[in-house]
């Protein structure tokens, strides 16, 4: 497996960017935070756009910076792959010659193999003569996305490249995305400031903060990881969990999930039975009872739960967090004076109602 | 007026200043030009202002100056007089010399223009694409510029046709070699010629109109490219 190390600093005006760390590059893996975090500098300084004075990288076996050694690998010379949020397609070519330019530069040898499968992949047989002033936003994306392709990146790096795209192109491009992971296998460092676009696609999960990496691993580990409040900001405080769809429920338009041995009720979603779906659950949207009150209540969704720890709120005092387990960690904030009131201890069982479950695009 | 008595030498010796002076700024304005659009340097505004000088300075100052520097005792044309036994002042060589500054602001200003709009974010994308500097340069940015370049050839190769003061005071009016048209103007209109004054500028006007002009059309018929 590939393992990424670096280390970086980066001193601006009024924002110290600085990490150091080694992750196995697999699979698609989110940079995630606020804006103003560092999640661009990390991709620059990785393209070796930007160029930290001490700086060290490696991926795999080949060092593009070590600055002790005077090691620094120009860009042209790393096997990268960027697509940026503006896409930078070139106005001068047309479609063909943007995919072309990166392709004759880094695959001479079975180019048009290539430039087939990727075309054929991103949908883009009908626009190779078109030029980029007469493309869609997400048809530039696209376009972008198959030019960075086409150099048989070891890496691809993505900077926000649905951030200029309405909910419905986001729609459109996100099946796009799984196909470079389910085709071409190529590991994605992908930068967002919203985590639902990416949501069902990330693997890893980099939370960034203030120009450091405040949290890094799967995404629901992440998410259950303590105290990340703060970073996530408010709304995204919760769990996610991977479910199963089960069935589509016609009568009452719902969709089935399956989650451990749980059935979860949502919405109704055009997804097929058997897929994966990632949800998200707000510790907000989790109300504690100690009675299953399943037939008194309008909540769809309940399960029992245990209690397995609970924490005061650092940042709003009339709140607590209570960690459940329901077959994996559950975090519900309840008030202060709740807790009193239901004397809730650790070890105790209850039962969760899940008030409402977000799909990952439905997340804000 | 009597075209067959018209003596074509100043005609075809400003053509080829002009032509010549144009390939030696591009040669010179075009890294100029990238460099101004390019660095970091907090003394850009005095860069800008030293290339945009001849703009505004009167020609024989420009003329004076370059003569001196030129000339048998000068930085230039001493070395030069000491290589090859002949001074730079009052030849084309020291013409071309001359020309160049002269027109230098026509031909980098174009070119910075254009390189400026255009900005780096093209030529990371090449770089990220595996283009080197110098081929991101030639591939992406040089086709993206081609109106500030053609805008640049254009002013340039016109506004030497018309040179005037720099080329008296540096050049004088050795026939074949130095007596440029507007020269030749001048002097038909001090010996009261005035005919043949008349064909010279009416020709010079005109040309130099279609030049401008087709400049403008094409100019209209090219894609902006500006990131």
């Amino acid at each position: 497996m590939n393992l990424l190390s670096a280390k970086f600093k980066l001193v601006f005006d009024e924002f110290i960017f600085k990490v150091d760390l080694e992750i196995p590059i697999h699979g698609f893996t989110v940079l995630f935070g606020p804006s103003g975090s560092g999640k661009t500098s990390f991709l620059r300084c990785i393209s070796g756009l930007e160029r930290s004075p001490e700086g060290f990288l490696r991926i795999g076996d080949e060092t593009w910076q070590d600055e002790k050694r005077g090691i620094f690998v120009p860009t042209s010379e790393r096997q990268i792959g960027y697509v940026f949020q503006e896409t930078r397609l070139f106005p001068h070519l047309n479609v063909e010659g943007n995919l072309r330019y990166g392709l004759k530069r880094c695959t001479p040898q079975n180019g048009d193999a290539l430039f087939s499968q990727v075309v054929e992949i991103m949908g883009l047989g009908s626009l190779l003569s078109r030029h980029p002033v007469n493309l869609s936003g997400g048809e530039k994306q696209r376009v972008a996305l198959a030019r960075a392709l086409l150099t048989r990146p070891r890496l691809l790096l993505m900077d926000e490249p649905l951030a200029a795209l309405d909910a419905k192109r986001k729609q459109e491009i996100l099946p796009y995305f799984q196909r470079i992971q389910s085709e071409l296998s190529i590991p994605v460092f992908y930068v967002s400031h919203s985590l639902n676009e990416v949501l069902q696609l990330v693997d890893t999960l980099l939370l960034m903060d203030q120009g450091k990496i405040v949290a890094a691993g799967p995404v629901e580990d992440v998410f259950s990881h303590p105290n990340l409040e703060r970073h996530l900001g408010h709304s995204l405080v919760g769990t996610v969990l991977g479910t199963t769809v089960v069935r589509q429920d016609e009568e009452f338009q719902l969709t089935v999930l399956k989650f451990n041995d749980h059935i979860l009720y949502v919405p109704r979603r055009d997804v097929c039975p058997g897929n994966r779906l990632r949800v998200h659950i707000r510790a907000e949207d989790v109300t504690l009872a100690v009675a299953p009150i399943e037939d008194q209540t309008s909540v769809l969704n309940v399960l029992p739960a245990q209690i397995v720890e609970v924490r005061s709120n650092a940042e709003d005092g009339c709140k607590v967090d209570v960690i459940l387990d329901i077959g994996c960690p559950l975090l519900a904030s309840i008030t202060r004076k709740s807790l009193a009131h239901l004397n809730l201890q650790s070890g105790q069982n209850i039962y969760a109602h899940i008030k409402a479950i977000r799909m990952a695009h439905e997340l804000d | 007026m009597n075209i067959s008595s018209l003596d074509y030498q100043p005609i075809f010796l400003t053509l080829q200043l002009a032509a010549v002076t144009v390939l030696v700024l591009l040669v010179i304005g075009v890294p100029i030009a990238w460099w101004l659009a390019h660095t970091r340097t907090r003394f850009r505004p005095a860069f800008e202002a030293v290339v945009a000088l001849p703009l505004v300075l009167p020609p024989t100052v420009l003329g004076f100056y370059l003569l001196i520097i030129l000339g048998p005792n000068g930085w230039i044309g001493k070395p030069v007089e000491a290589m090859s036994g002949s001074p730079l002042s009052f030849t084309f060589t020291g013409l071309v010399i001359a020309s160049t500054f002269y027109s230098l602001p026509f031909v980098v200003q174009p070119l910075y223009n254009a390189f400026e709009a255009i900005g780096k974010d093209p030529l990371e994308a090449a770089w990220t694409l595996g283009a080197s500097k110098w081929d991101a340069f030639w591939t992406v940015a040089s086709p993206m510029a081609l109106r500030g370049y053609i805008t640049a050839i254009v002013l340039g190769f016109a506004h030497t046709l018309g040179e005037f003061g720099v080329v008296l005071m540096v050049g004088g009016s050795i026939p074949g070699k130095t007596k440029v048209l507007s020269i030749e103007i001048y002097e038909r209109v001090e010996t009261l010629d005035y005919s043949q004054a008349h064909l010279l500028s009416a020709g010079l006007l005109s040309f130099t109109f279609l030049v401008l002009l087709t400049v403008y059309y094409i100019n209209r018929k090219l894609p902006v490219h500006v990131s």
